[in-house]
């Protein structure tokens, strides 16, 4: 479109470039600390953005049992039975409330917008988890945020987007209630329910400041905590933490690294799966909505 | 019209289906909010709610007399939104008129799904990040040091602390943001835009007159939502850079919450301030929806 300009290209292209390397370098060097080896990270005085000996020690280390190693299966069993409650609350509340005129339909939906609007409070949600007995629990993790409002109406705006007919002709056929969402909506809805489904495993597994607050002893910790301790304080890790049979430990800085790269890989791992319904699940809600 | 008892025979799955989530928006959002009648108490927490004396106003002194500890917060958090809103609130109206404008459609793919990452990361992965990159011992300061170049101290020092949260923010959102403005821009008409190159208009005309038009709804109600935010910036990525430049720097109101209440001890005037911003939270989203609505903006919610 428009007069093709040279340098508005290049500029553009610049701008474009730019940006991927500043996403992309601090990964490189991450990665890349994390696999040299001991000498070369003594060379380069801390990161090496080039390994010709690469190793794993440190992720064996990290793995063989330990602190991390705990905190890993901890934010991953958070991470999948909170995913798989938030997304069976949303779309069960999300399909109720895609059907205008039913009993008690109207105050549901306003109830469930509303909570956009405010917050409770930090001192009265803390007060509140502590009298419901969740303090130190899991539970605390999962039960505050279980359904966001939110999520709840980006996909009643896409149940609403199915036709009618197909819903009224199954109720016609006799199917209930349950068997028209299992059978006619759910099967047409796989892009929201996998984008909202990544949003919430995505703030399950980066929960940081509900854990703080919540957990008290530190054996429950997620990676998050384990990761603001050992990586954002400083604070040095070695063998008691690790518990590793490794005769002499990565350097410190390798180790760190590995922790880092074990955070962020899962996110890593699943996003170009989702990634193409980002468009489809999230326009229709979103824009429509 | 049919009766309650049919409705409720024809509804019940619904409503039996609606039950777990309402269950915990009600026990989560709706419950807390009668939680802060403490705000209003000498609040123990051996005593609990129900025991704890009532003392009037007395915890929201701070707030009516001006604390310079409270007020250093109130003034950190406007400043720091100040910054986000001036400086950060455009970039992704920007980066998405770049990506729109990108001829090839495979590159416009790849550079989003490297932009949008940074969102998913949590913002204790982001700080350490930063900290890495940034930190006295980090990456650009040991290069410095290779090549016998005087180093920069950026992490843990006061004065740097907003420039800092503020990149981690650019860095973490830019991307993501321009979701939004994309959506909106693909709806430009293109048969419009095509008489306006024909009219000979240039290519800030264009923008001003053709392209924005169809981003303006979008950019108002952003801005709308920014402004009810005014009184949150950044709790988890501001608690855990705190420890190294101190309060001074880097309190804001959530922080002053969260260290008065929850650390020190002091549940009432913690609970006071929360509420306040509470308050004031929701009369911001109003108001500026209020005066969208006056501007011949749609807004958050149609009037």
């Amino acid at each position: 479109m428009g007069e093709p300009s040279k340098l508005g290209f290049g500029a553009r292209g610049l701008v474009l470039g730019l940006g991927c390397l500043a996403v992309l370098v601090p990964f490189w060097a991450v990665l890349m600390t994390s696999i040299a080896s001991p000498e070369e990270i003594n060379r380069a005085g801390g990161f090496v953005l080039w390994t010709n000996e690469p190793t794993l020690d440190s992720y064996r280390a990290v793995l063989s049992g330990g602190i991390v190693t705990r905190a890993l299966l901890v934010s991953a069993g958070i991470t999948v039975v909170g995913t798989a409650l938030s997304l069976v609350s949303t779309i069960a509340l999300a399909y109720a409330l895609s059907r205008p005129g039913s009993l008690l339909q109207k105050p549901i939906l306003l109830m469930t917008v509303f909570t956009l609007l405010f917050n409770p409070g930090i001192i009265p949600m803390y007060l509140t988890v502590k009298q419901l007995g969740l303090l130190d629990s899991y539970l605390a993790l999962i039960l505050p945020v279980l359904v966001n409002a939110f999520n709840v109406i980006v996909m009643r705006a896409f149940f609403q987007e199915i036709p009618r007919e197909l819903r009224e002709s199954a109720y016609m056929d006799g199917a209930g209630e349950m068997r028209i969402l299992l059978r006619i909506v759910l099967p047409l809805s796989k892009a929201v329910v996998s984008v909202i489904g990544l949003f919430y495993a995505v703030a399950y597994w980066n929960a940081f400041f509900s854990a703080m607050l919540y957990l008290q002893s530190s054996e429950k910790w997620p990676l998050q905590l384990v990761l603001r301790t050992y990586v954002v304080n400083n604070t040095p890790i070695g063998s008691d933490q690790l518990s590793s049979n490794l005769e002499n430990l990565p350097p410190q800085i390798s180790v760190q690294m590995a922790i880092l790269v074990i955070s962020v890989l899962p996110i890593l791992f699943i996003y170009p799966f989702i990634q193409k319904h980002f468009a489809k699940g999230l326009m229709v809600g979103a824009v429509k909505g | 019209m049919h009766s309650l008892r049919d409705r409720w025979r024809r509804d019940r799955v619904l409503l039996l289906l609606a039950l777990p989530g309402v269950t915990a928006l009600l026990l989560f959002h709706y419950l807390p909010l009668g939680g802060n009648i403490i705000a209003f108490q000498d609040f123990q927490p051996f005593l609990g709610i129900w025991h704890s004396p009532y003392v009037g106003l007395d915890n929201f002194e701070p707030v009516l007399t001006g604390d310079p500890v409270f007020l250093n917060a109130l003034v950190n958090t406007l400043i720091i939104t100040l910054i986000q809103v001036v400086f950060v609130f455009p970039l992704p109206i920007c980066l998405a008129l770049i990506l729109n404008a990108t001829i090839s459609e495979r590159l416009k793919r790849l550079t989003q799904s490297i932009l949008y990452m940074p969102h998913f990361l949590s913002w204790v992965i982001v700080v350490a990040l930063f900290q890495q990159m940034f930190g006295n011992g980090g990456m650009l300061n040991a290069w410095l040091r290779s090549a016998d170049l005087s180093t920069f101290h950026i992490v843990g020092v006061p004065e740097l602390f907003k420039l800092m949260i503020t990149s981690q923010v650019i860095w973490k959102d830019t991307g993501w943001s321009t979701i939004i403005f994309l959506a909106a821009l693909s709806r430009v008409d293109p048969a419009q835009m095509e008489a306006a190159v024909v009219d000979g208009a240039s290519a800030a005309r264009r923008l001003w007159h053709v392209t924005l038009p169809y981003i303006r709804p979008v950019i108002v109600l952003l801005l709308i939502l920014r402004l009810g935010d005014s009184l949150s910036v950044g709790f988890e990525q501001i608690i855990l850079q705190q420890a190294q430049v101190g309060a001074g720097a880097s309190e804001v109101l959530d922080t002053y919450v969260y260290n008065h209440g929850i650390v020190g001890g002091d549940w009432g005037t913690a609970a006071a301030v929360g509420l306040i911003k509470g308050i004031v939270g929701v009369a911001l989203v109003l108001g500026a929806n209020r005066l969208a609505h006056a501007l011949g903006e749609q807004g958050v919610y149609a009037k």
